[in-house]
């Protein structure tokens, strides 16, 4: 019953981490771009979430109204003013680029916030739960894997049955052509940084409710979002959801064994996809 | 019919250190069907690309009903009303037949041609409407791309190499729709390597030889003799 317990926290664990994994995926899907400082950008969502609630008094989940518009903003602006003039034919520009602002975000949040770590207080949200057979899950959890489903079914659907989604993978597939068709990439791409940081903001403040954050920890999450996606196959948002819970699935397993082999467990599961299947486990069928 | 749709002045067009053009000067007048004849190299779809955008110009090397779009950008061209149908039909493998046509209309100009009147020309297009594109024939490839560029509505629509690599009875077809198209006093630049289709088609015609303009003539009256004088440089 223990590891029936395991695999069921693990896979709502998974959700968490598929909310890191989908503004990667996306923003790679779209531009090509490989977002080093994605995982400083969660973090900074949670610092965001956490000054809205210290203001305002508000609920963490209610500071996700201010927050979203605002980290989609920051990505919009953060897209035309700086990330388009990387993209090109060279992978490196962005990689370094974004390392650079990755280094910048930490250091800005270590002068404003200081490295104490912090923790939104989501009141008894936080220890509520409920009795499945004899299982006993947490309601934010199970919430958390929830909003995840949504997310990524949102996207999808958008991706697949809108005149925007219809742009994103015009201008993925051939952004000269797609430019013939009238559509500014430069514009779409800042959509679609607004619209990935708009989802890194749900998953910083669904972060900082769950555990304590400081300015140093969004490696780590940059991390867990990769592992989401490569496990998953690039370019498909259900399999960067199955990423995610294999990967939540792994860590679980692994503690379960061991509290201290709990991320290592995580890295063996993605180093076992990447070695025997390398495209991942539900690569976009493409053309 | 006085002043031309399309003015080409002095364009020079550059790929690092190569030049492609060297001062081409070329008017297209409303409602005319140009052809741009030449052989590989020659500055063809280079042209194309300085026209359409994809290349960045000196602005007044390019002018469009009298506005300099030189050094505008791709998607500001195709927002005044010109549309391309590029070499090699280069749909959007990721979207569906009816997806390409309908990113094609996404900049809502009005004009005749919709959804309906794409499948009324190109019926075997309707019945294919939900498949990805890529799975499709050359030649319903090719007619997407034309649906495509005609969903936009344009004023005038470039066509590169339509014909290169079909099957004769499918280039067939296709030029048997042009006259439906630009009988709607769409004008009309045609990019060929078959001299004869294009000519049959065209009102006028320039050849191209390396980055010159070796010919121009309308096409009902230029000699065979002409022809292969300005395509291969030789007497």
């Amino acid at each position: 019953m223990d590891w029936v317990n395991a695999i069921v926290q693990g896979t709502l664990l998974g959700g968490l981490y598929a909310l890191f994994a989908a503004g990667l995926s996306l923003i790679f899907g779209v531009m090509r771009l490989v977002n080093i400082a994605h995982g400083d950008l969660i973090v900074l969502a949670a610092y965001l979430g956490l000054t809205v609630v210290m203001a305002t008094g508000l609920h963490p989940l209610l500071a996700l109204v201010f927050v979203v518009p605002t980290m989609a903003t920051i990505g919009y602006i953060l897209q035309r003013g700086i990330l388009n003039f990387t993209l090109g034919d060279d992978l490196l520009p962005p990689l370094l680029v974004t390392f650079g602002l990755s280094v910048i975000i930490q250091n800005g949040l270590l002068e404003m916030y200081s490295a104490d770590p912090q923790k939104m207080n989501a009141g008894a949200l936080e220890t509520a739960s409920f009795a499945m057979g004899s299982l006993s899950l947490g309601v934010l959890p199970v919430l958390t894997f929830a909003i995840a489903v949504v997310v990524i079914a949102g996207l999808q659907w958008m991706f697949y049955h809108t005149a925007i989604g219809r742009a994103f993978r015009a201008v993925s597939d051939n952004q000269d052509i797609a430019q013939l068709m009238g559509l500014n990439k430069r514009h779409i791409f800042g959509l679609a940084m607004a619209l990935a940081l708009g989802v890194t903001a749900i998953a910083g403040i669904l972060l900082g409710i769950r555990t304590s954050f400081d300015p140093s920890v969004g490696g780590g999450r940059l991390i867990f979002g990769f592992e989401a996606v490569i496990i998953g196959g690039l370019g498909n948002l259900w399999g960067t959801l199955a990423g995610g819970v294999i990967l939540g699935v792994a860590q679980t397993i692994g503690a379960k064994i061991d509290p201290g082999w709990q991320i290592l467990a995580g890295h063996i599961a993605f180093l076992i996809v990447l070695a025997v299947r390398p495209q991942g486990l539900f690569p976009r069928v493409s053309g | 019919m006085t002043d031309p749709i399309l003015q080409i002045a002095g364009l020079n067009a550059y790929y690092k250190d190569f030049q492609a053009l060297y001062s081409l000067e070329m008017h297209l007048m409303q409602g005319e069907v140009l052809a741009i004849i030449g052989a590989n190299g020659a500055g063809k779809t280079t042209l194309m690309r300085a026209i359409s955008g994809l290349m960045a110009n000196g602005a007044d090397q390019v002018r469009y009903r009298g506005q300099p779009i030189g050094a505008l950008r791709a998607d500001q061209v195709a927002m005044l009303g010109i549309a391309v149908v590029p070499e090699g039909r280069q749909l959007f493998p990721s979207l569906s037949v009816e997806e390409n046509l309908l990113i094609g209309g996404r900049m809502g100009r009005k004009g005749p041609w919709s959804l309906n009147s794409v499948f009324d020309l190109f019926p075997i297009l309707k019945e294919c409407r939900a498949v990805p594109s890529t799975s499709l024939s050359g030649g319903q490839q090719q007619m997407v791309a034309i649906g495509r560029a005609l969903m936009s509505n344009p004023d005038l629509i470039l066509f590169d190499e339509i014909s290169l690599g079909l099957a004769p009875v499918i280039i067939k077809s296709i030029y048997d729709a042009l006259p439906v198209i630009v009988s709607e006093g769409m004008s009309a630049m045609i990019v060929e390597q078959d001299i004869s289709k294009a000519l049959s088609v065209s009102d006028r015609a320039y050849c191209l030889q390396e980055g010159r303009v070796s010919l121009e003539s309308t096409s009902a009256d230029v000699s065979r003799a002409a022809i292969s004088q300005a395509y291969f440089g030789i007497a």
